[in-house]
């Protein structure tokens, strides 16, 4: 029988040792917690604050987030957030869908552990790193496409991220239904389509809504590689900031604190989803 | 007159179960294990016997009643100060340590010196036939290995009282029987109580000094192997330890020896003890099988009469199922077979069933 | 038996894109970043192609007014305060991080997946708007210092932005939750009996921890500090916002370069330097903790 690691007090009302608890440590984590997440909070109270200070409380209003969303600047650097993030999430999904395909289910082969090794390459490597590189490389054969640029590099540093869930996916999943269908006379593409790629779809969804998180918040990359004139949310933010604080930001940031928090959520949730297993005996 | 070594007085432990409703793994559970004995708890799983262990340990707190240690009270003592130690059901060997260094943590943690450490490490190593396995690492050795690594960690602090917590479970049978040989001398030699605990009854039979029977929370016998065995209480003990026959019955009359029971139109058997049940009562009748013989009917008319309507060979003996006469009643014999391993009854065969004297018991339930 | 037959045609067509577009558009650049960090720099930006090792001599010389070489330390500087920042960093989100992973690991099941949910959100928001959080509470008239003033305890306000203490705040907001997970991991597969045996033997807490605990994460705690120390060295939001661009380290160096300072060679050769730390760091992780953690608990 497991043990529980919380007696409580028995029925003299005494108080008892409990084996691995260690004095201070849970308040040291509630306060961490506490520090990761006040600043959020504060930020996003202010940005409903009704008046120029983005500092002084006011009052509640939401004239900032319609100011926000009427200026054509931002409007733009959005479209061009959403362009980005769309084309480079639906090539990195797909492109990691068969690598993962490869990596989890063909087997031992010769080059593996190096083809995983430069996948996870855009994880590992600085991204100040990638993105002086990435602006060289442009430069050096003179590539000229405007926000295809950004769209590019996002692209690949997309590609990790999409394919880590979904790799988890297909290593969770229960080769013996693919069998099943093999034997009930499926072949190959009709088993992909029919079984396995149902089954995988909230490992796909789930890393490509990952995906597109990391492309909306990109900045250092984008910074580097985008060209004049062309900005996207995180840019013009950065543009803002620089220039002052102003409630205008704070609205911005929070709305993008709250389209990750919603794709990030959900893409847990769906990534959670009960495996189909072999029943419990 | 020594101390007892424990003593648990009406302990009762009810946890906070997973779904929230409260579970009760202990009942108002007394008994006394004396010292230098080997002590068993025996039981199914869910009986709480290991939570026993446990509270004993300091791994919990009871939540009501109280465990004394040579008179001593341990309330509210963490484990770390109370000496007695504990060898785990899956061993809990430090994988980051050498077998040497696992041996000698108790003895670092009190504080020894390092000479004196490796001096009693290495004895205890020899002592449970593992000298030369000093420098490996856990993960290197086989389970029966870890599991002496395991018992020489426990007895190198020389505890008053060792908890054994189904250490033999996890081991193959043929290394189980040698444990168990080897666990029983160790207790002799060091004369530290064991407490032992196991949902096998041979084990408990084989080693034990006295045993505890314990099912759902609540203790139902205590007792020497004999005891027991012989003497079981009610159904639960009966039927947890060994085979036995259940026969319905109602007491005919009581006489200076005992009582004496009907089973069957004409039929009687004779008890021991009459279970505190007056004349007339329904009762219950445990029967063991090895009790019961059989006779080839040479047309003797007097007797319990019975039809053989199974047999089911087991190599050294056979059990028969043997439907008596007149009745719904099957018993279950079990008889020796003829030296050239030849079962002595066969399938439809009428047979006389002898009950040894005093055999049939009156149960408490 | 496998899905996919798994010829080397289909390896390449699986393999391919995904491995392509990262070698093409990776590998690649690293390798001209290497040439440009050989090159002569180009005022207007960009490179002219000469070979020179002007960048390289750049890190420890400068060229005086007489057009002589002079030692100049004042890049040395950048990257020991980059180091020394990284350190210090790496060590307060140890401080931070150890005791939160080790109490997020003893809670039960719910608890423990939300607290873990919550150690991660941040990761996944834009690293710029966190570190602007900051700003807002830090500046002369940001919310600390006017609730401060309001509330009657301080009449001026406090220099709390451009400061180091700023830095190390900013730096350890940012990076902690790698520091958190990776101890998590480790300290979660903890077989739980080694804590009672440890007590059953007479461990003390202090010494359950220095003993066994401990021990058994130091897997989890080296691959936490990597997470932490080497992404620190590059990070060049944190000091640019936090610390006024007056405390330089290597990474808003790095940027500067391919900035305003127009010194693409330089800045090229500064980037692989940091990047070969990054390796270093990587090949240790992968020889040592890297292992272990594949193991699992024992």
């Amino acid at each position: 029988m497991r043990s529980s690691t919380t007696s409580g007090p028995n029925s003299a009302g005494e108080k008892q040792f409990v084996i691995g608890r260690f004095p201070g440590f849970a308040a040291i984590s509630w306060i961490f917690l506490l520090y990761l997440y006040i600043p959020i909070f504060l930020l996003i109270i202010f940005s409903f604050n009704a008046s120029h200070s983005a500092t002084i409380w006011h009052g509640f209003s939401l004239e900032w987030y319609l100011k926000a969303f009427g200026n054509d600047d931002v409007q733009r650097a959005a479209v061009n957030s959403l362009i980005v993030a769309f084309s480079a999430t639906v090539v990195a999904t797909v492109v990691a869908v068969f690598a993962a395909l490869i990596l989890a289910r063909g087997g031992r082969f010769r080059g593996r552990g190096l083809s995983y090794g430069i996948l996870m390459l855009p994880m590992t490597m600085p991204e100040i790193v990638t993105a002086v590189a990435t602006l060289s490389f442009f430069t050096a054969i003179q590539l000229d496409i405007g926000l295809g640029r950004v769209v590019i590099a996002h692209t690949v540093f997309c590609i990790p991220f999409a394919f880590l869930p979904i790799r988890a996916r297909l290593q969770g999943m229960d080769t013996t239904l693919e069998q099943a269908a093999q034997d009930l006379y499926a072949n190959e593409w009709q088993t992909f389509r029919y079984v396995t790629l149902p089954l995988l779809m909230p490992g796909i969804i789930s890393g490509a809504m990952l995906s597109f998180i990391i492309s909306i918040d990109d900045f250092i990359i984008t910074l580097m590689v985008a060209p004049a004139g062309s900005t996207t949310l995180p840019l013009y933010i950065y543009g803002m900031v620089r220039m002052g604080v102003t409630p205008e930001v704070n609205a911005l940031s929070t709305v993008m604190l709250a389209i990750s928090l919603v794709f990030v959520s959900t893409s847990y949730l769906i990534g959670r989803k009960k495996q189909v297993g072999p029943p419990n005996s | 007159m020594p101390k007892p070594a424990i003593e648990i007085k009406n302990v009762t432990k009810i946890f906070e179960g997973h779904t929230g409703r409260p579970v009760t793994a202990l009942d108002n559970v007394s008994l006394t294990i004396e010292d230098n004995e080997f002590f068993t708890l025996l039981g199914p799983s869910g009986c709480g016997k290991t939570t026993l262990l446990r509270l004993i340990a300091g791994f919990e707190y009871p939540t009501e009643g109280e465990i004394v240690l040579f008179g001593e009270s341990i309330r509210g003592l963490p484990p770390q100060q109370r000496p007695v130690n504990t060898v785990f059901q899956h061993y809990a060997l430090f994988p980051h340590m050498t077998v040497a260094e696992n041996v000698g943590f108790p003895l670092k943690m009190q504080g020894q010196q390092q000479d004196e450490m490796t001096c009693t490490a290495a004895r205890m190593l020899d002592l449970v036939k593992m000298a030369d396995f000093g420098d490996r690492m856990p993960d290197q050795l086989s389970g029966g290995q870890q599991q002496r690594v395991a018992l020489a960690r426990a007895l190198a602090p020389q505890p008053k009282v060792l908890l054994l917590d189904e250490p033999l479970s996890a081991l193959d049978l043929k290394l189980r029987q040698e444990m168990r040989v080897e666990l029983k001398n160790l207790q002799r030699q060091t004369g530290i109580t064991f407490v032992f605990v196991t949902h096998d009854q041979v084990e408990a039979l084989t080693m034990s000094d006295r045993i505890a029977v314990m099912s759902m929370g609540r203790l139902q016998q205590e007792g020497t192997p004999i005891a027991i065995y012989e003497q079981p209480v009610n159904r639960f003990v009966a039927d947890f330890i060994g085979e036995t026959n259940f026969v319905q019955s109602t007491i005919a009359g009581i006489e200076s020896s005992g009582a004496r029971c009907t089973i069957g139109p004409g039929t009687t058997l004779g008890t021991g003890a009459t279970a505190g049940k007056g004349k007339g009562a329904a009762v219950t009748l445990a029967i063991r099988p090895e009790k019961i013989r059989l006779v080839k009917t040479a047309g003797a008319a007097e007797g319990l009469k019975g039809r053989v309507a199974e047999c089911i060979y087991t190599g050294t003996d056979t059990n028969y199922q043997v439907a008596l006469e007149n009745s719904d009643v099957r018993l279950v014999v079990r008889g020796r077979n003829a030296i050239t391993g030849e079962t002595l009854f066969k399938v439809g065969e009428t047979v006389m069933l002898n009950v040894a004297e005093g055999a049939a018991r009156i149960l408490a339930d | 038996m496998r899905l996919l037959q798994s010829t080397p045609m289909r390896r390449v067509l699986g393999l391919g894109p995904a491995l392509g577009i990262i070698g093409f558009f990776m590998v690649v650049p690293i390798g001209i970043i290497i040439v440009f960090s050989f090159m002569k720099s180009n005022p207007y930006g960009g490179v002219n192609p000469e070979f020179s090792l002007e960048a390289y001599k750049q890190f420890l010389f400068e060229r005086n007014l007489m057009d002589e070489m002079v030692f100049n330390a004042a890049y040395l500087r950048i990257f020991g305060r980059s180091f020394f920042l990284a350190m210090v960093t790496t060590a307060l989100c140890l401080l931070i991080g150890f005791p939160t992973a080790y109490y997020m690991s003893r809670q039960p099941a719910r608890r423990k997946n939300l607290m873990v949910f919550l150690v991660t959100i941040p990761f996944w928001t834009n690293l710029l708007i966190r570190a602007y959080c900051w700003i807002l509470l830090l500046r002369d008239t940001g919310i600390i210092n006017n609730y401060l003033i309001k509330w009657g305890i301080i009449n001026e306000p406090l220099t709390l932005l451009y400061t180091n203490f700023a830095i190390f705040l900013g730096l350890v907001y940012t990076h902690i939750p790698f520091m958190v997970l990776p101890i998590y991991a480790r300290v979660e597969k903890l077989d739980f009996n080694l804590l009672e045996a440890a007590h059953d033997l007479y461990a003390s807490r202090q010494q359950l921890m220095r003993h066994v605990i401990l021990p058994l994460a130091a897997p989890g705690i080296i691959a936490g500090s990597l997470l932490v120390f080497v992404p620190c060295l590059g990070d060049f939001i944190i000091p640019n916002l936090l610390g006024g661009g007056k405390h330089l380290m290597i990474g808003s160096l790095i940027q500067l370069q391919f900035g305003g300072s127009r010194n693409w060679p330089f800045g090229s050769a500064a980037a692989l330097i940091l990047m070969a730390f990054v390796l270093i760091a990587m090949m240790i992780y992968v020889w040592g903790p890297g292992r272990k953690m594949k193991e699992g608990g024992a």
